[in-house]
C-alpha cells in the first residue's frame, strides 16, 4: 500500500500528459454545430442570379446534397471552389450555395469566371440567414438530407480528405432512406 | 501604503470595448442589460474575446442583433437561448448548470474538499505518531540509568 502510493504522482503524470498530449492534436476553432438533426431554418431570400426569384427552404429538399456558403471577400472560398466543381460534375452531388454578406454583381462574375457547381444560389445580402444557421466563418459545408434536415456541418476548405467524409455522410443518408 | 494600493491596482485591468458602435436605447435599463449580455457571451468567430469586444463582422453582426432583441423587451434567457441555438453552448462565458458542465461548478470545491481531506489525515498520522512516543522510562531503564550514571561519578 505504501509503496503503491509512492507511485500516485507517476500515475498523475501520465494521465495529464495524455490528455494534454489529445489536447494538442483538437482544433479549437471547430465548433459542434447547435443545429445537427434539425431542420434548415426558415427563410425567405432573392436567388442571386435572378433576383426576382424567392427561395425558401422547401427548395433544399428533394435530396440529399451541400450546402456550401462562400463569398467574393473570402479567400479561403476561392481554395475550395475547385474541389466544388469536380464534386458537383464529376460525383453528380447537388450543391445549393448561400452567397453570403457579398455584392451580387462580384460573386455573378466569380461564377463565370470559376464556373458554377451550384444548382442554387441563396443570395444573403444581410447574413440572416447565415446568422440563423450559426455561420461564423465563411465557407462552411452543411451535409442535407432529402428532407432539408442538417446532418453534418464542416467549417473551413473542402479539400479532398473533407470531400470523403462528406461522401461517406451522403451515402449514408441515401442508403437510410432506402431501407 | 498608498505606493501599495497603486501596485495592487496594476495587476488588475478592465476589459476596454474595443468597439465603436453606436447604439441608442429606450433607456438606461436596456443599456445595461445590452452591455452585460455582450460582456458574457463570447463572440464565435474570435474565441477569447466577447462580443463587446471583439470587432470581427460576426461579432458586429450579434450585437446588432441583441441590441433588436434588448430594445423588443425579450428577456435575457430568451436572448442567450437565440445564440445557444445557432451557436451551441459554447458562446456561453458563463456555462449553464447540466450534467456535462457540472465539474465546472463543482469541480473546484471538490478538490479543495479532497485537499482538505488529505491535510487531516496527515496531521492525524502524525499525532498518532507522536503520542506513541512516550519519553518516560519504566522501571528497568530507570534503574540502568542510575546506575551508569553513579559509574560516571566514581571515575
Amino acid at each position: 500500500m505504501r509503496r503503491f502510493i509512492l507511485f500516485i504522482p507517476l500515475i498523475i503524470f501520465v494521465v495529464m500528459g495524455a490528455l494534454f498530449w489529445k489536447g494538442l492534436g483538437l482544433n479549437p476553432t471547430e465548433l459542434p454545430s447547435a443545429l445537427i438533426d434539425k431542420p434548415v431554418p426558415d427563410f425567405s431570400l432573392p436567388a442571386l442570379v435572378d433576383d426576382t426569384q424567392r427561395l425558401t427552404q422547401n427548395d433544399l429538399k428533394g435530396k440529399p446534397a451541400l450546402l456550401n456558403v462562400w463569398a467574393t471577400w473570402c479567400p479561403t472560398c476561392k481554395q475550395e471552389h475547385a474541389q466544388l466543381n469536380k464534386i458537383a460534375r464529376e460525383e453528380g452531388v447537388t450543391i445549393y450555395g448561400i452567397n453570403y454578406k457579398d455584392e451580387r454583381g462580384a460573386a455573378k462574375e466569380w461564377l463565370r469566371r470559376y464556373r458554377n457547381p451550384y444548382v442554387l444560389n441563396i443570395f444573403d445580402e444581410q447574413g440572416s440567414l447565415g446568422l440563423d444557421l450559426g455561420v461564423y466563418g465563411a465557407p462552411e459545408t452543411y451535409v442535407l438530407d432529402a428532407n432539408g434536415v442538417i446532418r453534418y456541418k464542416h467549417v473551413g476548405a473542402v479539400d479532398e480528405k473533407v470531400w470523403l467524409k462528406l461522401q461517406t455522410i451522403l451515402q449514408q443518408i441515401s442508403t437510410e432512406s432506402q431501407g | 501604503m498608498r505606493s501599495i494600493i497603486v501596485v495592487c491596482m496594476l495587476f488588475f485591468s478592465f476589459a476596454a470595448n474595443a468597439t465603436i458602435d453606436t447604439y441608442e436605447f429606450k433607456d438606461d435599463a436596456n443599456r445595461e442589460r445590452f452591455q452585460q449580455l455582450t460582456n458574457e457571451l463570447r463572440c464565435p468567430k474570435c474565441q477569447n474575446q466577447n462580443l463587446a469586444g471583439s470587432n470581427s463582422p460576426i461579432a458586429s453582426d450579434l450585437r446588432r442583433e441583441i441590441h433588436r432583441m434588448v430594445e423588443e423587451g425579450k428577456q435575457d434567457a430568451e436572448i442567450t437561448d437565440y445564440m445557444v441555438t445557432r451557436y451551441g453552448e459554447f458562446v456561453l462565458y458563463r456555462p449553464r448548470m447540466s450534467a456535462s458542465t457540472w465539474i465546472l461548478w463543482y469541480g473546484p470545491f471538490v478538490l479543495v474538499a479532497i485537499g482538505f481531506a488529505i491535510v487531516l489525515l496527515i496531521t492525524r498520522k502524525r499525532k498518532r505518531v507522536n503520542e506513541k512516543q512516550d519519553d518516560s522510562l519504566n522501571d528497568a531503564d530507570k534503574t540502568r540509568l542510575a546506575t551508569l550514571l553513579d559509574k560516571g561519578k566514581a571515575e
